[in-house]
């Protein structure tokens, strides 16, 4: 029986990083829980041996379920009748399968019903879900919309809502509308307030995914009169209260199984979550950075998937009497296809890893008040995943769809049929750079780290780490490469034309990327004394280097003065 | 109406990934190469208890598995997927039991029970494939039994409905309970493990298992009533010596051949009667058939 977690011993080498033991120590509050639930960790090794005895129901049920269903989910899709989404068949299988394994609210504390996990092993459960089922990455995956009502919402809304999440209930966070995509400030819909304090809620919402899920975070006006974000609030929608319906659903090119709906609420009664005015510049905010971290999941999934259907296919085709895995220029493809893989890996897990540290931090702070070399850890961490989501999300997507693309390559003829499953995969890819911020966005995000030096400040920790005999040449390759990102940085920013620096912007942060990664490969490999990690660090900096000195070419070559060529 | 309701599960070699390593030199099944796993109809028969359990609230499913002590591991996992407790029947002088002594064993061990609604099995294990186990289990307790079942459809006025699969389609039957009910494998799959209940039961242990334990995990479980799984003997069953084990196995096991196929060379025929005709009479010439 495949099983998606146990085939895959990188995933155990990741979940095995040094930072754990911190994460675990913070996120159990030194194992409080055990004396009042029988399913909460003795200490770490407890908690650890938890962790991965649910991967492997994740990987299980993946291997299994999910993925057997992916086909036939692609193939049917959802439908949408008076106003309700039915999804797929599959989908309801593998949905519920989801809930008999007791995989949602992964991450929820355990007073509501949650396994209280951190978020290194659940976007470890994203990554292998993705790989069965991109699509159906979405639909489980948006029960990270409960950490934003957890932190955010009252105790009460926690108490009301957390415990149908974790029993298995359906969330979707409703942001998009016709005329507010990635310009949320934009956004429209009426929120008025009642004389009881609930809120009524009208107008259109657009591109929603799941749209008809039981539990609805909105984003929503209530300030009459406004016209930018500051307002906008925060929305809790149950669906048990109707008013809102499904009035269709788009006809995509990929991830064909997750209903993305256009929604009318008419009078629908909501409750205001956090508060007013705070919706956008501070809880979607939070929102987004937790999705974002999930596509880079669900994009590191897709390049799994990717890579593992082109690796079989090469080994299987014969053509001039061999393999066609045999040919130098098929193995550069699938080596470069392992190595960019790798490289997602390396970064997603580096993110969760900070992710998990800040966000173990501000939730004791929500119990005492830190101490404060506690407040000054949290800062720093809270830079650190600040710095890495926008550049794991960016790249990591951009990556698995260079995967897909490669994959159908190696397939040749055969991958351009609807025979293979490289189709789908290369359709499903194609959102995870579009999505919750297009790559541009997350350009945006990064490049202040750029200028800032969060970036340089983490290649110098890097560079202090421990790196193997094996690695030394790639490692004198990749300190050149930090010369050479420094120089660009300087050259772009003494330009002190905003316009250019906007322009430069995507090559400096693919360099910083590039650089990022090659070390990460290279010290996880070391740690992990791992082959296959090592020889796509090689590989991996022998791209990096390539890309780097693209990029800086590039930069030497176009001038601010250039920029009309461009019509900038 | 609650239910007491036991499941019959065996630990199997897996006999479904056999490798090259599978047999020793001397035609027995090398045990150390087949990892053991639940057997898969049994887990069939898991489900429909579940479902018993989850239709009729407070209801209880008990494991019961005879075997080495290890066999506990079968209980574990049919507690992660929703079972409420197991027995292990293990004692030296059930080993070597063929079917007969194996039934009679798990139906002393089933009358020591307290009064018992259903006993589930699966149909067979894959290690033996005989089917014999659940029907004579239901001999010896002189309980109706239907076999090849498929879905327990209800359980109403002190009777099931069942439907079981036979050779030319379904068919349903009504059958007085206590009652024995075999699994076939065409029935839904098991539910997954959940994930609560694999942090919940991990340290649930039988005694012989607990004595391995450190001091921590000890004290857990004894603070953890849930987390003690019993271990049963042949004498506590109070099953006569000569009808278990070797002595109450009137089976007897000739000879295990290990069939390698050595043929390398094709024969290609043309389409006609005589080619044909002419391989059946090599065939029967040299005893492949008739």
């Amino acid at each position: 029986m495949a099983n998606f977690y146990t085939d895959n011993p990188d995933l155990k080498l990741h979940l095995q990083h040094p930072l754990m033991r911190k994460i675990v120590a913070l996120k159990e509050r030194d194992f409080a829980d055990a004396e009042k639930f029988d399913y909460a960790p003795l200490n770490f090794d407890d908690a650890m041996d938890n962790y991965d005895r649910v991967l492997e129901i994740v990987g299980e049920l993946c291997g299994t379920t999910i993925a057997d269903n992916a086909e036939g989910v692609d193939h049917d899709g959802p439908t949408v009748a008076n106003g309700r989404v039915t999804y797929a068949p599959g989908t309801q299988e593998n949905l519920e399968g989801c809930r008999k394994a007791g995989l949602m609210g992964m991450s929820m504390p355990r007073r509501f019903g949650g396994l209280n996990f951190p978020i290194t092993p659940y976007i470890m459960a994203a990554d292998i879900v993705s790989r069965a089922d991109t699509g159906f990455e979405n639909l489980w995956g948006l029960q990270d919309c409960a950490e934003t009502l957890y932190e955010f919402g009252s105790e009460e809304q926690r108490e009301r809502y957390i415990p149908r999440v974790c029993a298995g209930e359906t969330m979707s966070m409703d942001l998009t509308e016709p005329d507010a995509g990635s310009d949320l400030q934009s956004v429209m819909l009426k929120a008025t307030e009642q004389p009881d304090g609930t809120w009524l809620l009208n107008g259109v919402k657009r591109f929603i995914t799941n749209g008809d899920a039981d539990i609805h975070l909105v984003l929503a006006r209530s300030e009459d009169g406004t016209k930018d974000g500051r307002g906008l609030s925060m929305f809790i929608y149950d669906k048990r209260q109707g008013g809102v319906n499904v009035r269709r659903i788009e006809n995509k090119l990929g991830i064909k199984g997750s209903p993305t709906c256009e929604l009318v609420y008419k009078n629908a009664k909501a409750e205001l979550c956090g508060s007013r005015r705070m919706g956008l510049i501070k809880y979607v905010m939070a929102l987004m950075n937790g999705a974002r971290l999930g596509i880079a999941a669900q994009s590191v999934g897709v390049s799994e998937i990717a890579y593992r259907e082109a690796e079989a296919y090469a080994k299987d085709r014969k053509q001039f009497g061999k393999a066609i895995i045999e040919f130098p220029a098929v193995k550069e493809i699938l080596s470069v296809m392992k190595a960019k893989l790798d490289a997602s890996r390396c970064l997603l897990y580096e993110t969760s890893r900070y992710v998990d540290l800040y966000k173990a931090y501000e939730d004791i702070a929500r119990e005492r008040s830190l101490t404060p070399d506690e407040r000054k850890e949290m800062k720093l961490y809270n830079k650190l995943a600040d710095a890495c989501t926008p550049l794991a999300k960016g790249l990591t997507s951009e990556y698995c769809n260079q995967n897909a693309y490669d994959c159908i390559q190696i397939h040749g003829g055969s991958g351009f049929m609807k025979d293979y499953a490289c189709e789908r995969i290369y359709r499903d890819a194609r959102i995870t750079s579009i999505y919750e911020g297009t790559t541009q966005l997350q350009v945006v995000a990064a490049i202040r780290h750029v200028f800032t030096g969060t970036y340089s400040q983490l290649m110098a920790n890097y560079a202090e780490m421990e790196i193997s005999e094996e690695l030394q040449a790639q490692k004198a390759i990749v300190e050149g490469l930090v010369a050479k990102y420094e120089e660009a940085v300087k050259a772009v920013h003494e330009t002190n034309d905003s316009c250019y620096t906007d322009f430069m912007a995507r090559h400096l942060v693919e360099m910083a990327g590039d650089i990022v990664m090659s070390y990460l490969l290279m010290t996880d490999a070391t740690r992990y004394n791992s082959e296959s990690l090592t020889r796509s660090a090689k590989v991996y900096v022998n791209l990096a280097a390539a890309d780097v000195a693209k990029h800086t070419a590039f930069i030497a070559t176009v001038k601010p003065a250039d920029m009309a060529q461009y019509g900038a | 109406m609650s239910l007491n309701i036991v499941v019959l599960a065996k630990q199997v070699p897996d006999t479904r990934n056999v490798g090259k390593d599978a047999m020793k030199e001397d035609g027995t099944i090398n045990r150390a190469a087949l990892p053991a796993i639940f057997n898969p109809e049994d887990l069939n028969a898991l489900e429909q208890a579940l479902r018993l359990k989850d239709a009729n609230p407070g209801s209880t499913v008990t494991i019961l598995t005879m075997g080495l002590p290890r066999a506990a591991e079968v209980i574990r996992e049919a507690m992660f997927r929703g079972a409420d407790t197991g027995i292990v029947l293990t004692d030296r002088a059930l080993g070597g039991a063929d079917t007969l002594a194996t039934s009679y064993s798990l139906a002393q061990a089933i009358k020591k029970m307290d009064k018992v609604d259903i006993v589930l099995c699966g149909r067979q294990a894959i290690d033996g494939d005989t089917a014999q186990v659940g029907p004579q289990v239901a001999e010896k307790l002189g309980m109706p039994q239907v076999t090849y079942a498929e879905e327990i459809l209800s359980i109403a006025d002190g009777k099931a409905t069942i439907r079981r699969r036979i050779e030319s389609g379904v068919e349903t039957v009504k059958a007085p309970m206590p009652l024995v009910v075999t699994v076939n494998g065409s029935a839904p799959d098991c539910r997954p493990r959940n994930a609560k209940r694999v942090m919940q039961f991990k340290y649930a242990v039988s005694p012989s298992e607990k004595e391995k334990l450190s001091d921590e995990l000890k004290a857990l479980v004894d603070k953890r009533p849930g987390l003690n799984l019993q271990e049963w003997s042949a004498a506590f069953v109070e099953a006569d010596p000569e009808q278990i084990g070797m002595p109450g196995s009137p089976t007897k096991v000739k000879a295990i051949e290990n069939v390698v196929f050595t043929a390398k060379e094709n024969l290609v025929l043309e389409n006609n009667d005589e080619q044909i005709e002419n391989l059946v009479k090599t065939l029967i010439a040299n005893h492949t058939i008739g």
